[in-house]
């Protein structure tokens, strides 16, 4: 138990360790000479970046170095493709793709001789031909990090070091200096909005559950992060559970709960293990307990695991996983705000969205709101994947265009490829095309062009990708996701996905197409909850943007070589040279060689047997003159 | 409670606040079509039927969840409303298998006849359909999910009426079906044979073995003497299944149809329900004055609760009294008294019940009951089951005599016996003659209304020779869980307990007939049937059990008197500890 003077003194003597974490910051006597800074991240972490912290321990220990080089395992960096991640400080060199056997050469080379090991550094250069360090990449330049402020800085198994950044400040301001009611109006004044999909104002949410009647109240974490492909849940997790942790205190102090719960799936084993290290450590500081702080105030907290359950991120499935029952929606109303856990009033927000609230209540709504458009203040953290050079997690103003987290942070797409769409919102969102590549990226402008925020996922296709079987792969998702409780979504999408199906197979008509959208439309009106009501929207958008790919698939013939069914592989008979390595690498043995030898050939060239061929293109990948084609 | 005035279409209608709109509707005159919905039972807002729109508002709503507003504008009839409502059914028709020719609901089945309403194209959408084996390895039950619309009617049954809690939805996405653990079947699972997931089914997902081959078997077999014996809660249900409406007396056609049906004796079982209450009541009776003896004594003569106590609480038998049922007393006198009587061997006779309930084609195969050396009953068949056969062999059930009497000697029951057929009648039954035997003086009131009605547990305090007994009525499995949890727990108060599987007793059992989700939201089904037996109560000479002349007939000649060696013998039975796993 730790008294408040002793958390500021905790706070005063490590604050310096933090602020030196920065590029050409100036030592403090007496502190460390130098930061390593390595990604403990799932990606990172799968890339052996934990043996890589090990080996630097074990050498700067062996070096005596201990103590002038401080070594710390921290959340994740964003830049995931370049994984494992390890960054020096004061000089900001960027490590990528470090192996545990270069931690040596990094270790005598530049820790101790003082030059960075340009061969591990992150290959882009100014235009003076430098190395760029961490922050002036285009990856970091545009971003701007509130909620992943300390993902990539502290050690998030540590608590000293969260308060070493101001943790647990905002709590104490917020129970010393504001009313229940002056918080709640803080929030809302921020114009902060749901993180996890459908933006719903916080403020009004906190409100909700501080006017329903009841004496017991819960404060619930959706850490239910279920889209393919996003992790931005996880990552502000691992590195950073405290902040979340104190948001949660902040919201029980404002609605009147003194219980938290963070549904976490159990597929984030480091997430759930950092939060489960920093409920402990928060208990034994007196952070939380039943006086927290010493403050008056009970607040105290437990993580329920999810079983992986797409459905359960949807917060009433959520409250009922979280109850032991099966993981279904409820009919909303009533809201959780009113019958939420277990019947009790309950607030429930995104991972994302508590990581925003110590800033606010810290620097203030106005603060807070200055970031953003008119009615999306603030940052929001996206997780880029597809076809894109740098993929990994970035926090952008809200506003920002989708050009620049395509082209400046994401570095296009990869060799040199034609940008086709984007999709937002994992597979409850849409696909937005490249003609509108320029839109701001906000709540209102990406439900305007038939797509949503969702949770931040951000998937990029390029000019290979065919956007019938884009909608397919994600209405393949949802259908495997549904709960199956409605029947809409239960019976509706299946169907669906047999049109599409039928699409991709050439085996549709153009009034397929029209009946395909009264289907969706009528998911989207009639499902039980935001899962069954989104599932439809890749198919719709892409049926809005790319109708074209569509009317060509029924005529047979899909644009983008994708679809298997419409796509055959012929060889060029006086292309060929009879050399047979396509015969030899067919899977199936679907290539004979024929009688024809072609002009100023020596062999007879290969054919395709279409009856027996599967479409796999190994074929033409093996081809030396390119003779094969779709 | 304040009131709220709203418009459904246009129509102004005053509700009290917290109504929803589906019962709104319903005042203004309104249908609203429900499927997944059943009043009191279940509102899981998962099949989308009943949805409606809100003026200025896109978003479409459920009835039969919504709570209304004040000043709230419904409507249920938009070209936008009966198109959704008109996808989801043919949606669930494309993965409903279709076999409305010869299925046993086709005619009162609501996905049939909400298709038709909504003009539905059957196979609008066609693609892959799920696939199942039908379970119906049980004496009693099939369950064929292929025409399951996971409306989750029979889980609420199960879960919350009954807290047997053998089924619940298993798997996801389109694969969703309801099952029971680890996919065992219902013979392998804590199933109680109650039947109250048959009575909820919208389709014919559900439904019970079919018995009616067995008799038309026996019927068949010119070497056996058939009888019949009819429970008293038949009577006051089976006119439904010919258009009579709920709560119309048949007791005279059905004994001209069973007749017509060509079994040699048609008696009624109510008199073996007297039987019932001589033993029950000398076994209280001397319980009651056995310091040594358990207590309270539960009744015996539901065979779902039976298998109940016997699942989920095997270490409190000792309260169960002995008895046989009324159906298996029946069964036993027939097959040693009458048979003697008749001068032919019990292999010889056979004897058909009909029953209100699935639980008694369990019940016949149970041990310990064969009095004669041979099953006391030889197949019994349901309320439902009855009326099918009366359609297959083409009798006109509206122009049969309404007057029929069951045969003599053994068919004259009296009408507390009848009063079985309601929750609480084997309790005031068993006081009118208690009360008699007891004291010695004769009862001038015998209404003990205390006990009558639909409630799930009902509390009486009766004095007998200046002994205050506490007496107490529950049907309905979670009531009945509720009494037991606290026997077991010794705070029980009780001296006697009746104790009915189905909420409402056997007017509402698991083999009545089915009664749609639009009915039940105007009639309460339990107390509509349970009237038909206490007005005949109210009417009848005979209202004690030990004033039935047959009953002191078979005392004289043949067991003595009641709990008799021979009456141990013929009349009671013996329970079995169960595994719930």
């Amino acid at each position: 138990m730790k008294t408040l003077q002793q958390l500021q003194e905790i706070r005063d003597k490590l604050k310096a360790t933090i602020e030196e974490r920065k590029e050409g910051a100036a030592i403090t006597p007496g502190m460390p000479r130098m930061y390593v800074l390595v990604c403990g991240g799932t990606g990172c972490t799968s890339g052996n970046s934990k043996i890589i912290y090990e080996n630097f321990k074990k050498q700067l220990e062996e070096k005596g170095l201990a103590d002038e080089v401080k070594i710390i395992l921290t959340g994740c960096f964003g830049l995931c493709s370049k994984g494992p991640i390890a960054v020096v400080y004061p000089d900001g060199s960027f490590y990528t793709h470090v192996k545990p056997e270069d931690v040596a050469e990094i270790v005598e080379q530049h820790i101790v001789g003082g030059t960075p090991v340009e061969r591990l550094l992150h290959a882009e250069k100014d235009i003076h031909g430098q190395l760029k360090s961490i922050n002036d990449t285009d990856f970091y330049r545009s971003q701007r990090r509130v909620v992943l402020r300390n993902c990539g800085v502290i050690d998030p198994e540590n608590i000293d070091e969260y308060l070493a950044t101001d943790g647990y400040k905002a709590y104490e301001k917020a129970v010393t200096t504001m009313t229940q009611q002056q918080v709640i109006d803080e929030i809302k004044k921020s114009g902060l909005r749901g993180r996890g999909g459908a933006g719903f104002s916080t403020g009004m949410k906190w409100q909700f559950t501080h006017d329903a009647p009841g004496d017991v109240k819960y404060v619930a974490c959706n850490a239910d992060e279920g889209d393919p492909g996003a992790f931005m849940d996880r990552s502000l997790l691992e590195g950073d559970p405290h902040a979340v942790i104190e948001a949660m205190m902040i919201a029980g102090y404002a609605v009147g709960a003194e219980h938290g719960v963070v549904y976490v799936r159990a597929e984030y084993p480091i997430a759930v293990h950092r939060l489960e290290v920093a409920i402990k450590q928060a208990r034994e500081y007196g952070i939380l307990g039943n006086n927290v702080m010493g403050l008056g105030k009970k607040f105290d907290m437990e993580l329920r695991l999810g079983a992986g359950a797409f459905v359960c991120g949807e917060e009433t499935a959520l409250l009922n996983s979280a109850e032991g029952k099966r993981g279904e929606p409820r009919q909303r109303p009533p809201f959780p705000a009113v019958k939420g856990l277990f019947g009790k009033p309950t607030l429930i927000n995104n991972v994302e969205t508590y990581g925003n609230i110590t800033q606010i209540i810290l620097n203030g709504a106005d603060w807070f709101a200055s970031v953003g458009t008119e009615k999306s203040k603030g940052t929001k953290v996206f997780a880029l994947g597809g076809k894109l050079e740098n993929v990994g997690l970035v926090e952008i103003p809200m506003g920002t265009p989708l050009r620049t987290i395509i082209e400046d942070i994401g570095g296009g797409c990869p060799g040199g490829k034609k940008f086709k769409a984007a999709q937002t919102g994992g597979p409850s969102g849409g696909c937005i095309p490249a003609s509108l590549i320029d839109t701001p990226i906000d709540y209102d402008n990406l439900m305007a062009i038939g797509s949503m925020m969702g949770s931040g996922g951000l998937i990029v296709m390029d000019e290979d990708n065919c956007m019938v079987d884009i909608a397919k792969f994600f209405l393949e998702f949802t259908v495997d996701e549904s709960c199956g409780k409605c029947t809409p979504c239960r019976i509706g999408n299946k169907r669906l996905l047999e049109m599409l199906d039928k699409v991709t197979k050439g085996e549709a008509t153009l009034e397929d197409l029209d009946k395909m959208e009264e289907l969706c439309y009528y998911i989207k009106d009639n499902s039980l909850c935001g899962l069954g009501q989104t599932a439809p929207n890749p198919v719709l958008s892409t049926l809005r943007y790319f109708r074209d790919e569509y009317e060509a698939h029924c005529q047979g013939k899909c644009p983008a070589g994708v679809c298997k069914a419409l796509v055959s592989y012929k060889i060029d008979k006086d292309k060929c040279i009879g050399c047979g390595k396509c015969a030899r690498g067919c899977p199936v043995a679907a290539i004979e060689k024929t009688d024809y030898v072609a002009p100023n050939h020596k062999l007879a060239s290969y054919e395709i047997l279409p009856s027996k061929c599967i479409k796999c293109g190994a074929c033409a990948g093996q081809c030396p003159v390119k003779a094969i084609s779709k | 409670m304040k009131n709220v005035t709203l418009k459904v279409n246009g129509v102004s209608v005053t509700v009290p606040e917290g109504t929803r709109i589906l019962d709104a509707a319903i005042k203004a005159g309104f249908k609203v079509p429900t499927l997944c919905y059943m009043k009191d039972l279940c509102n899981e807002s998962s099949c989308r039927v009943c949805v409606v729109e809100l003026k200025n508002n896109r978003k479409l709503m459920t009835a039969c969840s919504t709570v209304v507003a004040e000043g709230m504008e419904v409507l249920t009839n938009t070209p936008k409303v009966r198109a959704s409502r008109k996808i989801t059914l043919e949606l669930m028709l494309s993965n409903h298998h279709k076999d409305c020719l010869s299925c046993v609901r086709s005619g009162n089945c609501e996905l049939q006849t909400l298709s038709k309403e909504y003009g539905c194209e059957a196979n609008k959408y066609e693609g892959e359909m799920n696939s199942y084996d039908v379970d119906d390895v049980t004496e009693y039950l099939v369950r064929d999910n292929n025409k399951c619309i996971l409306c989750r009617r029979c889980v609420a049954a199960c879960n919350k009426v009954q807290t047997v809690g053998v089924i619940d939805a298993g798997n996801r996405g389109f694969a969703t079906r309801i099952a029971s653990p680890f996919d065992k079947t219902l013979k392998d699972v804590p199933c109680v044979a109650c039947g109250q997931c048959i009575n909820v089914c919208p389709t014919g997902a559900l439904r019970e073995k079919d018995s009616i081959s067995e008799v038309e078997k026996l019927l068949a077999d010119t070497s056996k003497t058939v009888i019949v014996g009819t429970a008293p809660a038949v009577r006051a249900a089976l006119g439904e299944e010919f258009g009579y409406p709920i709560g119309t007396d048949v007791e005279g056609k059905m004994v001209a149809a069973l007749k017509a049906l060509g079994f040699d004796k048609v008696f009624d079982v109510n008199m073996t329900a007297d039987m019932t209450i001589m033993e029950e009541g000398t076994e209280f009776l001397s319980r009651l004055n056995d310091p040594n003896a358990t207590l309270p004594m539960i009744t015996s003569c539901s065979p779902g609760w039976v298998r109940f106590i016997e699942y989920n609480y095997p270490d409190q038998l000792e309260h169960l009294s002995s008895c046989k049922s009324p159906q298996q007393m029946f069964g036993a006198i027939m097959k040693t008294y009458y048979a003697k009587k008749l001068g032919i061997d019990p292999k010889d006779m056979a004897v058909v019940t009909v029953m209100p309930c699935i639980a008694k084609k369990f019940e016949i195969t149970r041990d310990d009951q064969s009095a004669a050396g041979v099953p006391d009953i030889d197949a019994s068949i349901t309320t439902r089951e009855l009326a099918r056969m009366i359609r297959n062999y083409g009798i006109d059930f509206k122009a049969l005599d309404p007057k029929a009497q069951f045969d003599d000697p053994i068919g004259i029951g009296s009408s507390a016996g009848l009063l079985f057929g309601a929750t609480g009648g084997v309790m005031e039954a068993a006081l009118r003659t208690i009360a008699e035997v007891a004291t010695g003086e004769k009862l001038e009131n015998v209404d003990f209304k205390a006990v009558r009605g639909t409630k799930g547990i009902k509390e009486a305090t009766v004095t007998l020779n200046g002994k205050t007994i506490n007496i107490a009525v529950a049907s309905g499995l979670a009531n009945a869980r509720k009494i037991m949890d606290e026997i077991k727990a010794g705070k029980s108060k009780y001296h006697f307990i009746e104790i009915m599987c189905c909420p409402g007793g056997c007017v509402n059992g698991g083999g009545q007939p089915i009664v749609d989700s639009e009915t039940r939201n105007l009639i309460d089904v339990r107390s509509a049937r349970a009237k038909v037996i206490y007005r005949k109560d109210k009417n009848s000479a005979l209202r004690k059990c030990h004033e039935n002349p047959v009953v002191k007939t078979l005392y004289s000649e043949f067991f003595g008197e009641p709990n008799s060696h021979k009456a141990h013998e013929i009349l009671h039975t013996t329970y079995v500890k169960r595994n719930r796993f």
